[in-house]
């Protein structure tokens, strides 16, 4: 096992060009699964690509168990990657694309059955081994990259999007594996993801990347809570958090904050007058969007998330709140987090 | 959109059955009169006594089969164009993938490589051919004269290109070449560009250096492709008459005669037709085998 670490790492792909990733430093923990989640051509990919030595950085040093690796081949690198597509060979049987590995790598001949078996036992796909990759399902595919990716032991695994080919109801049931199979084996895993629900389910710690910059890295209830900025803000949650201008600061918060005055206990709250524009029903809760009403804040577009209970309608105005301590506040010119402030919204 | 395009076409071509025979049938006269019919007449005339010139045909049977398996001629005419084939196959191969691997990834005057690369299929046979006549020439071959030039042979004691058995072989050998590789080259550069870049990459991260990747990896999923080139260039080669016929006209001695330019030796030239039409027949069973395997590998890369 073996910690990653990137200094001041940039790509640039083409001079003069803005680059692909800008001066990136991160450090993993031992055994941590590290996502990557950003927005597409945020960089993500490009990051994990120059950390597996499949891309060379035009600056800045990467290091893998405190060793720099910026001249070793993938190879000598000692990591495993999987692949969004799964890149399995695909004129070898599930058996000879797990023993692939160790052939490439001079493990000895004697030990790649019991490794294969051991690999495909610990993923279930022990019954597949004679197939083909084209006579495979997609989660199974992904098993039988994993595999792969496990049998020769590697000190870091990454894994680019691996579940964004499947299907929704697959990509659940994989996600848990993926839990699951990462608690098992403790190895040090980063995960390149532009899906935030995964990201927020799976990720010991989440890395937000956009435009080749990383705007902050923290666990996922410090980024969804506290988010460093308003792209934080909005990139995590479904819907996005509501973000409103008043006196030079971007005030956001969460469409589940914002719930009938009545609802809310606490004395500290802001309250709105709520037009509701629209209406949807999503079985376990509504989407209300519509328009803040009067003040300073007078047509600004916003969203709630309500549990059922009440039942709302569309042209209705409602008074409705949001409890102080949930409100976040934003430079407007940086975009980025700043103390609480005292605002008069009349 | 491409429902509706489908959907026009067939209710076309179902209305006017002679529209689609219309469409068809200058492919039909093509095969038929260009092909068909010298192959009909081919095996017609081999179980006769046809000559040029001569008036009478009569039925003999196996006999031209019976005198042309006694002839020497026509045994090392087997045996060269089967020498020629798999020799001219194994080199043409080797070159082409290293060409492919060379001219896979972007380089500063890529386009204008390929080109040259290109130029030796683009031109006739036989103007490459007479070319080549020339650059192996007893006199004025240049490959003897830079030989001369760098002192590894002496003036006026170069090697005859195409007078000695051997090197004559080697050299139609080495025309064929020539003119194959590119073509080879053009076939496996689409195979490599077909295989996703995520494959080889994951073969580096899993360990795999550049031979096991080569030949593990992107020549095993590059089977179907290269198996088209090599039967293409088998039959090119198997059939081929020009270089022979311009570089050596099988001599010296029969040593380069292959069947097709036997068979056109016997038969057009030594006007004894029947003989050259059961020469050429011996090419069927080859060209069965080889469509064969043709129509199977197309198959299989289309169930992929």
């Amino acid at each position: 096992m073996a910690v990653v670490q990137t200094r001041n790492v940039t790509k640039v792909f083409k001079e003069g060009e803005l680059g692909a990733v800008n001066n990136v430093n991160l450090e993993t923990r031992e055994g941590e699964f590290l996502v990557f989640l950003g927005p597409s051509g945020s960089g993500k990919t490009t990051l994990l690509r120059m950390i597996a030595g499949l891309e060379t950085p035009t600056s800045g040093e990467i290091l893998i168990g405190g060793k720099v690796v910026n001249d070793l081949t993938p190879r000598e690198r000692r990591i495993a990657m999987v692949f969004q597509s799964y890149a399995l060979y695909p004129h070898l049987t599930v058996y000879k694309n797990i023993a692939f590995p160790l052939k490439a790598q001079n493990v000895p001949k004697n030990l790649h059955k019991e490794k294969v078996e051991w690999a495909s036992s610990l993923l279930g796909i022990g019954a597949l081994l004679q197939r083909k990759p084209r006579e495979l399902s997609g989660g199974e595919r992904q098993r039988v990259a994993l595999a792969r990716a496990i049998v020769r032991e590697p000190s870091v695994f990454l894994l680019d999007e691996p579940l964004s080919n499947l299907d929704a109801k697959l990509r659940l049931s994989a996600r848990e594996e993926l839990e699951r199979f990462h608690r098992r084996v403790g190895t040090t895993t980063i995960y390149v993801t532009h899906d935030q629900v995964e990201a927020m389910a799976m990720g010991d710690r989440i890395m937000v990347l956009n435009k080749g910059v990383v705007r902050q890295i923290g666990t996922p209830k410090e980024v969804y809570d506290d988010p460093a900025d308003t792209f934080v803000a909005t990139f995590l949650g479904s819907p996005p958090m509501n973000l409103v201008e008043n006196d030079g600061v971007i005030v956001g918060f969460r469409p589940e904050h914002f719930r009938l005055a009545e609802d809310i206990r606490e004395v500290d709250k802001l309250t709105f007058k709520f037009r509701v524009e629209n209406v949807e029903y999503l079985g376990a809760e509504f989407i209300l969007s519509g328009l803040l009403m009067g003040g300073k804040a007078d047509g600004k577009k916003v969203i709630a998330r309500l549990l059922l209970g009440h039942s709302y309608e569309a042209g209705t105005t409602y008074d409705f709140a949001i409890s102080a301590r949930q409100l976040k506040f934003f430079d407007r010119t940086t975009e980025k987090k700043v103390p609480a402030k005292a605002l008069t919204w009349q | 959109m491409a429902v509706g395009g489908g959907k026009i076409k067939s209710i076309g071509a179902a209305q006017s059955p002679l529209l689609g025979f219309a469409m068809f049938s200058p492919a039909l006269l093509y095969i038929g009169l260009l092909i068909g019919a010298p192959f009909v007449l081919a095996v017609f005339y081999a179980f006769s006594d046809a000559r040029i010139g001569g008036g009478e045909m009569h039925y003999v049977g196996l006999e031209n089969f019976r005198s042309i398996l006694q002839s020497p001629s026509f045994r090392k005419a087997l045996e060269n164009s089967i020498i020629f084939t798999i020799c001219a196959q194994i080199i043409v191969m080797v070159c082409a993938n290293i060409l492919s691997i060379a001219l896979e990834k972007p380089f500063r005057g890529r386009g204008l490589v390929r080109f040259l690369i290109l130029l030796p299929w683009v031109a006739p046979v036989s103007l490459g051919t007479i070319g080549w006549k020339w650059i192996l020439d007893s006199i004025y071959s240049v490959i003897t004269w830079v030989l001369v030039w760098l002192h590894i042979v002496k003036p006026y004691s170069g090697p005859y290109w195409l007078g000695e058995a051997k090197l004559a072989m080697a050299s139609v050998i080495l025309v064929h070449c020539w003119r194959l590789i590119p073509f080879s080259t053009v076939i496996l550069l689409a195979g490599r560009t077909a295989i996703p870049k995520e494959i080889p990459e994951a073969a580096a991260i899993d360990g795999a250096g550049f031979w096991r990747t080569t030949f593990q990896i992107n020549l095993p999923i590059m089977t179907p492709i290269l198996s088209v080139a090599v039967l293409f260039g088998t039959i090119f080669t198997f059939t081929d008459m020009t270089v022979v016929y311009i570089l050596t006209a099988g001599g010296p001695y029969d040593s380069t005669q292959t069947l097709p330019s036997l068979a056109f030796a016997t038969g057009i030239q030594g006007s004894d037709l029947a003989a050259g039409a059961a020469i050429s027949l011996f090419l069927v069973p080859v060209l069965i085998a080889i469509a064969y395997l043709m129509l199977r590998v197309a198959h299989r890369s289309e169930v992929i």
